[in-house]
């Protein structure tokens, strides 16, 4: 287990131990875990999105030619990815909307298990519609 | 307004924009997946999107709801994970929401005009 | 299968490291049967905190292979790998010697988070009416039971990386006095658990819902303190 050093009363560094992933082997841990990254993800790709769509202003060739690189393998394999992630993201963070504005009902189990049926489900209509 | 009025709203919005983002989300998808067949050119994308107010309306919400949604989990992230001090992730999250309403604005335009 | 555990058990303070023990295996044996012989016939030296050994206290609370539990209530044979068992303090707070933490900022957050009961009557008063089945008290019901042990705030991943975060435990009190009909101090409570350190800052990861021994949820209690909280803000009452 790691430490960490906290500021206590009157300035003095206090340092406590900390869990390892031995302490986040459950559930809603994971689902945290996908959240998150997937958001930092997104976050990193939405940018770029705007950018290449934003290349229409230097007229529809601009465009087709980042278009048209983007046809790869690598990028499309790209694309792909973060349509899962995005799945995941929408799929977790209604989970949270859930936990956080109905009644409570647990940790909402079945929603995480939706989330990575969700995933896997945008993935595989993607895939077919870009193979397709 | 006191701080834990600030960190009420940042909440709320955040949730709001969630939901917009939910909606927005799944239209999007869908969208893509159907028009992704058989391949996607420039030419096509700006056949649908140009001149069309329906798509400057719902893509442009879409952008605002980013904006938001967005920076509040960043700040977040780099409080916890990076260390970074209340005034610093704010000042970044502001820096982020421009940035990606600007971008994103522009993109809008640049299929839609 | 050996006859013979090989447990290793946290010395030192914060700045220490894993000492390991031999111990005999027998059948129904917990944890605490295992720390209580090492520091009985093996190392006299050994702290640690227990009580009632009959999981009502909470006092016994440590990290068996990684995870916060109550050394009282947890079977060797459930928790045991192979033949190995490390047992540790818990996280998240100071370490005063071995098996024993400092629970002072436990329970000051606790304080922070106005997690005492403020009432208006006094005993030349009628008794107050609180309808049992009214949501209000079936809410503060579901967390009432909580004893203080810190499993849940030894479990969180946010207390951990934000040294201010209320916890878990202070919340989950703050919340079951929020739906206390007779408190008188819902405002000054609300402001407190909704500040940066509060309510807000929890991710729901369900560390503290999972782990708690009392299975308690911490996790709709800040729930509901995030909702009171945007419904007051909105008012601009925050």
């Amino acid at each position: 287990m790691s430490e960490s050093a906290r500021i206590g009363a009157a300035g003095r560094r206090i340092a406590v131990r900390r869990n390892d992933s031995r302490a986040r082997r459950h559930p809603a841990w994971w689902a945290f875990l996908a959240h998150r990254v997937s958001g930092i993800a997104l976050a990193a790709f939405l940018p770029l999105h705007f950018w290449v769509l934003g290349q229409a202003l230097r007229g529809e060739a601009a465009l087709d030619s980042l278009l048209r690189f983007a046809d790869q393998l690598l990028f499309k394999f790209g694309e792909w990815g973060l349509v899962v992630l995005l799945a995941i993201h929408l799929t977790g963070g209604l989970r949270l909307l859930v936990i956080e504005f109905l009644p409570w009902s647990g940790l909402r189990k079945n929603w995480i298990a939706a989330t990575a049926g969700l995933g896997i489900a945008g993935g595989l209509a993607f895939a077919l519609a870009l193979i397709g | 307004m006191s701080a834990a009025a600030t960190q009420a709203r940042l909440w709320y919005w955040q949730r709001i924009s969630a939901m917009m983002l939910a909606l927005f989300v799944v239209v999007h998808l869908a969208t893509i997946v159907y028009a992704v067949r058989g391949g996607l050119s420039g030419a096509e994308i700006l056949a649908r999107t140009q001149d069309n107010w329906w798509v400057a309306a719902f893509y442009g919400a879409f952008v605002i709801a980013c904006a938001v949604h967005v920076p509040i989990g960043l700040a977040r992230i780099a409080e916890e994970w990076l260390g970074w001090s209340g005034r610093a992730s704010n000042a970044g999250a502001v820096l982020i929401a421009l940035a990606l309403a600007v971008l994103g604005f522009r993109a809008v335009y640049a299929v839609v005009a | 299968m050996s006859p013979n555990l090989r447990v290793s058990v946290w010395r030192g303070t914060t700045d220490g490291g894993f000492s390991t023990y031999e111990v005999p295996r027998q059948a129904s044996q917990t944890v605490l049967d295992v720390v209580t012989y090492i520091q009985r016939r093996l190392e006299p030296s050994l702290s640690y905190r227990f009580s009632c050994r009959v999981g009502m206290c909470g006092s016994c609370a440590m990290t068996v292979n990684g995870v916060a539990r109550w050394t009282c209530r947890t079977h060797v044979s459930k928790v045991v790998d192979g033949d190995s068992l490390e047992i540790a303090p818990l996280s998240n707070l100071p370490v005063i010697k071995d098996l024993a933490t400092d629970m002072g900022e436990f329970f000051d957050k606790w304080a922070r988070a106005k997690g005492r009961f403020r009432g208006a009557r006094t005993r030349h008063d009628a008794f107050a009416r609180v309808e049992p089945d009214s949501p209000e008290r079936a809410a503060a019901n579901a967390g009432i039971e909580c004893i203080g042990c810190a499993v849940c705030y030894a479990s969180c991943d946010v207390v951990a990386w934000r040294p201010d975060y209320l916890g878990p435990a202070a919340l989950n009190r703050a919340w079951t006095l929020v739906n206390d009909v007779r408190d008188t101090d819902q405002h000054d409570r609300l402001r407190a658990v909704a500040g940066d350190a509060g309510c807000h800052a929890c991710h729901t990861q369900g560390s503290c819902s999972e782990r708690c021994p009392k299975a308690i949820e911490p996790t709709a209690g800040i729930s509901g303190l995030k909702r009171m909280a945007a419904r007051r803000a909105m008012r601009g009452e925050l």
